[in-house]
């Protein structure tokens, strides 16, 4: 066990792509296998803001939101023959609105940032029903095309649902490789400083605002993304992929699946889907006992259950994920750490 | 268009504007207590306004009175906030400031749809007690009693809160525990049974908004959902911590909400966050937040 985790450790990106690549057979339908990609991508992004630069948004679903109505509406409405070009367009949107929304919610700290995040994404969220001769409103955003993707000198259809996700686990696996890298760059270490000591990391020389604003625009471009491949995926996009409980979700997947632990967001997706699928099946309250398990989660393993393996299995010499046996409590506030 | 409308309707919506705000504040006053002490942002303040009116309405069902469901329906509300700070918050002071969030977010989500399964997915209606039926003649307009009677009701609840904070031994240790509780707690107090107290009333305040509201806006499992997503709102733009700034902030944005439903109705639901988006913009730690304040 420990020598496979080792293995694991060394060699994510690798791991990652051999996985999924199995992963549709392991589930008993593709349809679920594609939600865990498009999750785990969701969950993947707000990671990098709560987990390693501990910031708590508690309003990501405006930018899996915005990427979803850009690229929905690029195909749907304005026409785009390219997949590409409603992919960017998606991305721009969420790009855009994520760095119009981090600078007004980066001027609060603290607990305020959780607050404002949600009340932003609230706001998204009316004005997208509000524009419903734009967005479709309640109904949501029908009519997207399933364009194929062109390639240089190839042009593969995206007819059936196999292709479909292995097209999705291309773009989730290249922006997994783009979230390492962030990561692993020195750009990386100065988010995980923030996190563990922001007052310290601003007297070293560091611009924190700045950093943390770049750390938001880059969180909302892979929620962006998510939302944008949803789109495509799902050829509809609801007005439910701005509400707060898209954000709640995303809370509890990256909680569930261990925050601050670079796979912990896709252990977390697809246990959180897995479990919906077969409660739901049992009864309509499905979420009353998701709710009970994240709550069991914050009380007693807030590692989540990756942190928690990585913790128990890896031995300290591993390079990968140094963050994850570490506490977090450099974060808590001065009133906080002065209780019992 | 906005200039046909005349003072009379112009007047009523500035009164169910202030209603609205008075149960803004009654939230507002009691998330802001809670963390203005524990440094605790209770995400289940809206769940807690819910079981309020739901309470409310068995104990109405049960003895017919009113006035003793809207005595009794806080109280139960009180106590089961002070069962989930002893046994779910407790455990996480020490932790990171946005772990009693993440808890209560979990729990609100519980709660929610515990309403859902326990007394159905369809809404109540809850009937205004009869003494405070039909409207009362304000001079310009008839206004509904029961909602006058929420004004009045609030504002006393309020000054006595006010009282109880600044005038009782109790309350001063309440203030004395917001700014420095560590200093409290060497001079001998035991801030764990105040912050306990403190819990308890901030859920108790809930309880009550929700009774209050039930009549007017009817009871459903959703209904704190939305509310206490305009409370925080409410709280960011008074400055958290800060009771006059709750206060004043709940009543601004009730009227925002209020007068923006008679000008342009579709912007209502959106007003606010953008009215909260200009403080920010103008006023970063509220309007009576202090900079640097519980950051």
């Amino acid at each position: 066990m420990v020598r496979i985790a080792g293995w694991v450790a060394q060699h994510p990106i690798l791991w990652f792509f051999a996985f999924f690549i199995v992963f549709p057979f392991l589930v008993p339908y593709y349809a679920l296998a594609t939600q865990v990609l498009i999750y785990g991508l969701y969950a993947l992004g707000f990671n990098l803001l709560y987990g390693y630069t501990g910031l708590l948004s508690f309003g990501h679903a405006a930018y899996f939101g915005l990427g979803a109505y850009g690229t929905g509406l690029a195909l749907a409405r304005l026409k785009v023959t390219s997949l590409w070009g409603g992919l960017a367009i998606g991305l721009l949107t969420a790009g855009v609105g994520a760095a119009i929304i981090g600078f007004l919610c980066l001027r609060r700290r603290g607990i305020y940032f959780a607050l404002l995040t949600l009340a932003f994404a609230q706001l998204l969220y009316f004005i997208g029903f509000q524009l419903a001769h734009v967005t479709g409103g309640d109904d949501g955003l029908r009519g997207i095309p399933t364009l194929p993707v062109a390639l240089p000198g190839l042009t593969i259809p995206l007819d059936s649902p196999l292709a479909l996700y292995y097209f999705i686990l291309a773009l989730v696996g290249l922006a997994v490789l783009g979230l390492n890298r962030i990561l692993e760059s020195p750009f990386g270490a100065v988010l995980q400083a923030i996190r563990e000591n922001s007052d310290r990391t601003s007297a070293c020389g560091y611009d924190v605002n700045r950093i943390k604003h770049l750390s938001f625009v880059f969180s909302g471009l892979f929620a962006g993304l998510a939302g944008s491949l949803s789109a495509i995926y799902l050829r509809i996009v609801p007005i439910e992929n701005l509400y707060w409980t898209t954000s709640g979700q995303v809370v509890m997947m990256t909680l569930l699946g261990g925050a601050g632990t670079f796979f912990g967001p896709f252990v977390g997706a697809a246990a959180f889907l897995v479990l919906e699928d077969i409660l739901s099946v049992f009864t309509e309250s499905w979420q009353l006992i998701i709710g009970l398990i994240f709550m069991g989660f914050v009380l007693f393993l807030p590692k989540g259950i990756w942190g928690t393996l990585v913790e128990r299995l890896l031995v300290r010499q591993t390079t990968v994920e140094p963050d994850a046996g570490s506490d977090r409590k450099g974060r808590s506030s001065p009133e906080a750490s002065a209780r019992p | 268009m906005p200039f046909d409308i005349s003072l009379t309707t112009l007047l009523t919506q500035v009164f169910t504007g202030l209603v609205l705000g008075m149960i803004f504040v009654l939230l507002a006053v009691g998330l802001s207590l809670i963390f203005g002490l524990l440094t605790v942002v209770n995400f289940a303040h809206g769940s807690f306004f819910m079981l309020g009116a739901y309470f409310g309405f068995f104990v109405l069902g049960f003895t017919k009175n009113f006035w003793l469901a809207l005595l009794v329906a806080p109280l139960l509300v009180g106590i089961f906030g002070l069962l989930v700070e002893r046994f779910l918050v407790r455990p996480l002071y020490g932790r990171s400031i946005d772990d009693p969030l993440l808890l209560t977010f979990g729990l609100s989500l519980v709660l929610v749809e515990a309403a859902r399964l326990i007394w159905g997915k369809i809404g109540l209606t809850f009937d205004s007690p009869p003494a405070l039926v039909g409207s009362v003649n304000l001079g310009f307009t008839h206004f509904p009693s029961y909602r006058l009677f929420v004004i009045a009701l609030t504002a006393l609840v309020l000054l006595a809160l006010w009282l109880f904070l600044e005038r009782s031994d109790l309350g001063l240790i309440i203030r004395a525990g917001a700014r420095d509780p560590l200093m409290v707690r060497a001079l001998g107090m035991d801030l764990g049974r105040i912050w306990l107290l403190v819990f308890g009333l901030g859920s108790a305040l809930a309880g009550l908004a929700g009774i209050l509201a039930a009549p007017m806006y009817g009871v459903y499992a959703e209904m704190g959902v939305s509310m206490i997503i305009q409370s925080f709102v409410v709280v960011v733009v008074g400055g958290m911590g800060s009771l006059t700034g709750a206060v004043v902030a709940g009543l601004l944005i009730g009227e925002v909400v209020g007068l923006t439903t008679l000008f342009a109705p579709q912007l209502a639901e959106i007003v606010i966050y953008l009215f909260m988006a200009v403080v920010l913009l103008v006023r970063p730690s509220g309007l009576f937040g202090e900079a640097g304040l519980f950051e």
